[in-house]
């Protein structure tokens, strides 16, 4: 889960991680009173979960409250890349003398932890990466050893911040490292980490990516999820604990298994059509699963054929078969289904279909022959 | 032969006495898994259809001489367990539990790593491995696979190597060994242990490799074929359509910014001279001509025989 920048400051705060002075606001009151609580020069954000905001005029500095009323008003509602903003971070502007860069995320290769800290801060690591690699200092942390001060003191001169805040800058890690660890995070990138007129170190902005399989021992999450998807296809998805992902084209997609969901879309793309999404019924598809995702799909005005490929291991095919009958009774389909089934019954499960197969349900052999007849529906019926 | 497991294997099932365990342990065993053993901590002394249960594993090492785990528990006990096999001394654990933190994971990765470097973790969130008529630990269905080679199949992907086992198997192919790595950002065992152990091995002729989008085990993996392998490898990489940022069901299969894609492994595994498949079904009629080209008559026989 993709954190607000209020709420990875939120986050920070909580495990010590220095912070500007600030707060939440989702109209122009609210945001009058929090600048007025936090002081002017202040500075109005844009909260999007998206990457560009600044360039797209989501981020403005207001000297008076004359500015800000100004300046609230025209980013409430504003449309960042498809991102409507609906929340503003107002907090008071910050002197800065330097920008840096400081994160922690896995390294999938090292199987360790990797710490990276530049002394170019401000814009995109990747930028920075691609243009001038030697100013970011590179640590692998070892979990089983944690991170280690000396450690923290060595990549914090690697990188060249300025040797005054040395040892304010490994302290800063320590507790960013903290952070990411005991509050299970994918990724903490603090970006920039500005080093202030008057010497000292903190957060200016704060993405942090939470770990949605740790959610079992941080019950406080539940309040971050607010607002966290704005497409309602996924937020129907997730009410009914199934495994969506929106797309935008117009075959609904319904598999067993991440790695077939994710094929039966690419296969989709292959014969020439276009998925609407990625739907992983994984390995209880019996009718109540069924039902819960045709009604996603069903839901999306875009689909205008829907495909089930279905490769039974645990799952039986015959109770993912009887599963779509009833389905079908219970939901009013829009369009028709095209249905794949292979593996554990799949021939009990094709004698039950046998009966019921029309325009509105059609059978096909192969994972190949129903994306393309899934396809050709989705096309015929444009 | 086969790799990692076969019919030395004898096994102890952590989680014997929940659901889960219950029927994938009972279901090994009826596939022709030693399955010796169960451990449920407090549960020590009853049994599961003649299978004892034990406190610990070490209790159940000790009284049956398994060397090999099942672990099949919840996502906050899992961790303890695999720590646990390690410490009785077996020398493989294979964990299906889903959703375990990735902290958790990077963890008792490297506990294993200093600590335990002789215990092979497979998995979590894995379907399993399997030597078709010798050994079957997981929850990947045995009837599927057809025994005898020579192919070996290593996935990150559950349904999809069922899809792969059951392509071969149809065309009369059968498998020595197919492994589900599993699709979370730390696999105890990735491609490249699942490639050596292959290229080691000498009943398997060819490889099936099956991938997904995130991470860069795919492209090291090309590095090896490139450079240390002999035995020829179909693959097939999911996810060339999935959108940047967003997890396609696995916690590993994500795009990050231009890294992960699959594009990139498709080109890479090319260019080390894998077939690269478009969909499943390709990938097992490339296999079949890559069998037929090993110009072994015990195996293109009972192709010709379909």
């Amino acid at each position: 889960m993709d954190l607000f920048e209020y709420q990875g400051k939120q986050y920070f705060a909580r495990f010590g991680i220095p912070t500007s002075l600030g707060g939440v606001a989702s109209s122009v009151e609210e945001a009058l009173r929090v600048a007025g609580e936090v002081g002017y020069p202040a500075v109005v954000k844009a909260q999007v979960k998206v990457g560009g905001r600044g360039k797209a005029g989501g981020v403005k500095i207001v000297s008076d409250a004359d500015e800000l009323r100004e300046q609230a008003d025209a980013i409430l509602g504003m449309d960042i890349k498809g991102h409507v903003v609906e929340l503003l971070w107002v907090e008071h502007a910050s002197s800065i003398a330097e920008e840096y860069y400081a994160s922690f995320t896995l390294d999938r290769a090292a199987k360790l932890h990797l710490c990276m800290v530049s002394s170019k801060g401000g814009v995109e690591i990747e930028q920075v990466a691609e243009e001038d690699p030697d100013s970011i200092a590179r640590l692998h942390v070892d979990p089983v050893d944690g991170l280690r001060l000396e450690d923290a003191v060595d990549v914090v001169s690697r990188a060249g911040l300025d040797r005054g805040v040395a040892s304010e800058a490994a302290d800063f890690l320590l507790k960013l490292y903290r952070c990411y660890v005991e509050g299970d995070a994918e990724l903490v990138e603090v970006n920039p980490l500005i080093l202030t007129g008057d010497g000292h170190l903190h957060a200016l902005d704060a993405k942090v990516t939470l770990d949605d399989s740790a959610a079992f021992r941080h019950p406080e999450w539940e309040a971050l999820d607010a607002g966290r998807s704005t497409d309602h296809r996924e937020a129907m998805a997730r009410e009914r604990n199934l495994n969506y992902v929106g797309l935008s084209g117009a075959t609904g997609i319904i598999a067993n298994g991440a790695g077939l969901a994710m094929s039966t879309v690419d296969l989709v793309s292959q014969v020439g059509g276009s998925a609407a999404n990625f739907l992983d019924v994984g390995g209880g598809a019996d009718a109540d699963v069924m039902v819960a995702a045709l009604e996603v799909i069903n839901s999306d005005e875009q689909v205008r054929s829907i495909l089930v490929n279905i490769f039974g291991g645990i799952v039986r095919c015959d109770e993912v078969a009887r599963g779509i009958l009833e389905a079908m009774r219970r939901v009013e389909l829009r369009c028709p289904i095209t249905i794949r089934l292979d593996g554990t019954n799949a021939v009990e499960a094709r004698g039950i279909l046998a009966d019921h197969l029309s325009e509105k349900l059609m059978a096909e052999p192969t994972m190949l022959g129903a994306a393309r007849r899934a396809v050709e529906v989705a096309g015929a019926s444009a | 032969m086969s790799i990692f497991v076969d019919e030395s294997t004898v096994v102890v099932v952590q989680g014997l006495t929940g659901g889960q365990g219950r029927f994938h342990g009972l279901r090994n065993r009826a596939y022709g898994t030693k399955v010796a053993a169960g451990v449920t901590p407090g549960k020590g002394g009853q049994d599961v259809e003649g299978i004892p249960v034990f406190d610990t594993v070490a209790e159940a090492v000790a009284a049956t001489g398994a060397n090999a785990s099942f672990v099949s528990v919840p996502p906050r006990s899992a961790p303890g367990a695999i720590l646990e096999a390690a410490e009785a001394g077996v020398s493989l654990v294979v964990c299906i539990t889903e959703h375990i933190p990735a902290q958790d994971e990077a963890l008792f990765y490297n506990k294993l790593r200093r600590e335990h470097p002789s215990t092979r973790l497979i998995g979590p969130n894995c379907p399993g491995i399997i030597s078709p008529g010798k050994c079957n630990i997981g929850i990947t269905s045995g009837d599927i696979a057809l025994p005898g080679g020579p192919v070996g199949i290593v996935s990150r992907s559950g349904t999809l190597t069922y899809q792969a086992i059951y392509e071969l198997s149809q065309q009369g192919i059968g498998q020595t060994t197919c492994v589900g790595i599993g699709g979370d950002p730390v696999p105890g065992t990735g491609f490249i242990d699942c490639l050596e152990a292959f290229e080691a091995d000498p009943e398997t002729r060819a490889i099936m490799m099956i991938g997904e989008i995130g991470g860069s085990e795919e492209e090291r993996a090309a590095e090896l074929i490139a450079s240390g392998m002999t035995k020829p490898v179909v693959a097939y990489i999911a996810g060339v359509t999935a959108p940047p940022g967003r997890k396609m069901g696995h916690a590993g299969a994500i795009v990050s910014g231009s890294k992960g894609t699959a594009k990139a492994k498709i080109e890479a595994l090319e260019k080390a001279g894998a077939k690269v498949a478009m969909n499943p079904t390709e990938a097992g009629e490339m296999m079949v001509e890559v069998v037929r080209d090993l110009g072994d008559h015990r195996f293109s026989s009972s192709i010709a025989s379909r």
